[in-house]
């Protein structure tokens, strides 16, 4: 089999995967910042001394963690439509909806691992950081903003990188509904030109270099705040 | 003086355990208490109490007038009125030391961060550390770290400050500098209340001795009295152990 680099560089091939990739990061993008953002809010309400609302966060937690992650994308694209009320439906319509839903799908499922590992973070720092926080004035909500978050968020840095290289790889399930990402569009220009091996190649070259990208980012963070000694 | 502290028939449980047992007593306004008794007494107990780190189950305390434990109190405000320092210093690892001392006036008094950076410098100055100001609580020695936490309390500007075991987890050679800031803060007429097992620091600073005992303040008496003639006699076993560990019965006067 001969691999031709200039099938991949042509001008047929070369804009289309350039979209691939482009989609794959934007969707990863935005799934990672509502995912946190989702997964900070998950961790402010276990903070929250009410049974009911732990008990929910759990449920939450549980359903992403035990849910294939295709399904939870294919029940809000083939699901959601069906509870929303018309009027939002057309809305939401009218712009990307497989990239939205595919996007808060991914989202709301990293947020269930994100919060985890932020809260084993925050196990490791010792409550007596808490009672000096309270101590000089600052709410629950200001304790675990200024004081617990920040050396919980340096313990989790390497789980949260880990799941963060999920959530990339996890991108390509959009596919499954259509999303054009790199794996869909990989899979898309195959079938047109039967040339496997060239988009294969660009294929996981791009994803192992995403992947070496966010190890650098993490090993820069971790740099950059270094986990806090106690004195 | 107005009281400070009013400590009105405070009871408090752990569980089954009677960990304070009908406490009552005053601290005036710029007085200096100590509080000694033997370990399991219920000192740091009782001092948790006064910012409310404890709940108490019977009695009522009141901060400057105000009721500590009401419900319905916003707890945040009045704590901010309150300093208190930790045996174990608790810095904040992730905040350099003049952070350390920022965040209460930043987050909680609302300054704007100049304003707080440079009350912080003055109170790091205050405390001796005008020269670690930026370092981290990891680079600074126990009695650097505690002396930071003290200059974090006075930026709450709180007219009381309490402290439980300030210099018990510190290396013996630490205990003085930390000392001597802490008899500086009341020569300027702050509010104290220190649980300590240093009685030199207890005979020079303090106006008043509580002496703890089974969640109990059995003896409340000026330092003279209480270390010539302490009146209860696990008042008098205590003095004699700490004093003099192998038991010989010399006492400091
Ligand atoms: N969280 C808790 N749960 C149950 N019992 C407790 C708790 N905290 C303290 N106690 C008990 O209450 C009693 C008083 O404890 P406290 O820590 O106030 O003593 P202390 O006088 O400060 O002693 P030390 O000199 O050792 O610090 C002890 O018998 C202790 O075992
Ligand atoms: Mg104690």
């Amino acid at each position: 089999m001969d691999f031709q680099l200039s099938f991949l560089l042509s001008a047929d091939v070369l804009p289309l995967l350039f979209k691939g990739m482009a989609t794959t990061v934007r969707l990863f993008a935005c799934a990672w910042v509502l995912g946190m953002l989702v997964a900070l809010l998950l961790v402010g309400l276990r903070a929250v001394p009410w049974r009911w609302l732990d008990w929910l966060v759990a449920v939450f937690v549980e359903y992403h963690r035990n849910v294939p992650t295709v399904v939870q994308i294919m029940v809000w694209y083939f699901g959601m439509p069906e509870i929303l009320p018309r009027d939002i439906k057309l809305w939401i319509n009218r712009g990307d909806t497989e990239f939205l839903f595919a996007m808060i799908a991914l989202a709301l499922n990293a947020s269930a691992f994100f919060a985890e590992d932020i809260r084993s973070g925050m196990r490791t720092v010792p409550h007596t950081q808490l009672e000096a926080a309270r101590s000089i004035g600052l709410s629950a909500f200001g304790a675990l903003w200024h004081v617990i978050l920040p050396q919980a968020l340096r313990i989790s840095v390497p789980p949260l990188i880990n799941r963060a290289l999920i959530l990339f790889k996890d991108t390509s399930l959009a596919m499954a509904i259509g999303v054009v990402e790199m794996t869909y569009q990989t899979k898309a220009i195959e079938n047109l030109t039967f040339r496997s091996m060239e988009v294969f190649v660009a294929a996981t070259l791009f994803y192992l270099v995403a992947s070496l990208v966010l190890m650098a980012l993490g090993a820069w963070f971790n740099q950059r705040f270094p986990p806090a000694h106690k004195g | 003086m107005p009281d400070m502290i009013d400590l009105q028939h405070v009871n408090k449980w752990y569980g089954q355990y009677h960990a304070l047992n009908d406490v009552t007593n005053q601290v005036k306004k710029g007085e200096v208490v100590v509080v000694c008794g033997p370990s399991g007494s219920g000192k740091s107990t009782m001092i948790r109490t006064l910012n409310r780190l404890e709940p108490i189950q019977g009695g009522r305390i009141f901060v400057n007038g105000e009721d500590i434990h009401a419900v319905g109190r916003d707890i945040n405000v009045l704590r901010a009125g309150i300093g208190f320092v930790f045996q174990q210093f608790n810095l904040f690892p992730h905040l350099s030391a003049r952070e350390n001392v920022m965040l209460s006036p930043l987050k909680v008094a609302g300054m704007t961060k100049a304003e707080a950076s440079e009350l912080a410098a003055g109170l790091l100055e205050k405390v001796g550390l005008g020269h670690r100001i930026d370092s981290m609580p990891a680079q600074l020695s126990g009695g650097q770290q505690q002396r930071v936490a003290i200059a974090r309390a006075l930026a709450q500007k709180s007219p009381l400050i309490l402290f439980d075991e300030p210099t018990s987890a510190l290396d013996p050679e630490m205990v003085g500098e930390v000392l001597s800031v802490m008899k500086q803060l009341a020569a300027e007429g702050m509010t104290m209340v220190v649980v300590t097992h240093e009685m030199g620091f207890a005979q020079e600073v303090a106006d008043r001795i509580w002496f703890m005992d089974a969640g109990q303040i059995l003896e409340d008496s000026l330092p003279a009295e209480f270390f010539s003639n302490p009146q209860h006699p696990r008042a008098r076993k205590f003095l004699s152990d700490v004093l003099e560990p192998r038991g010989a019965a010399t006492l400091p006067y």
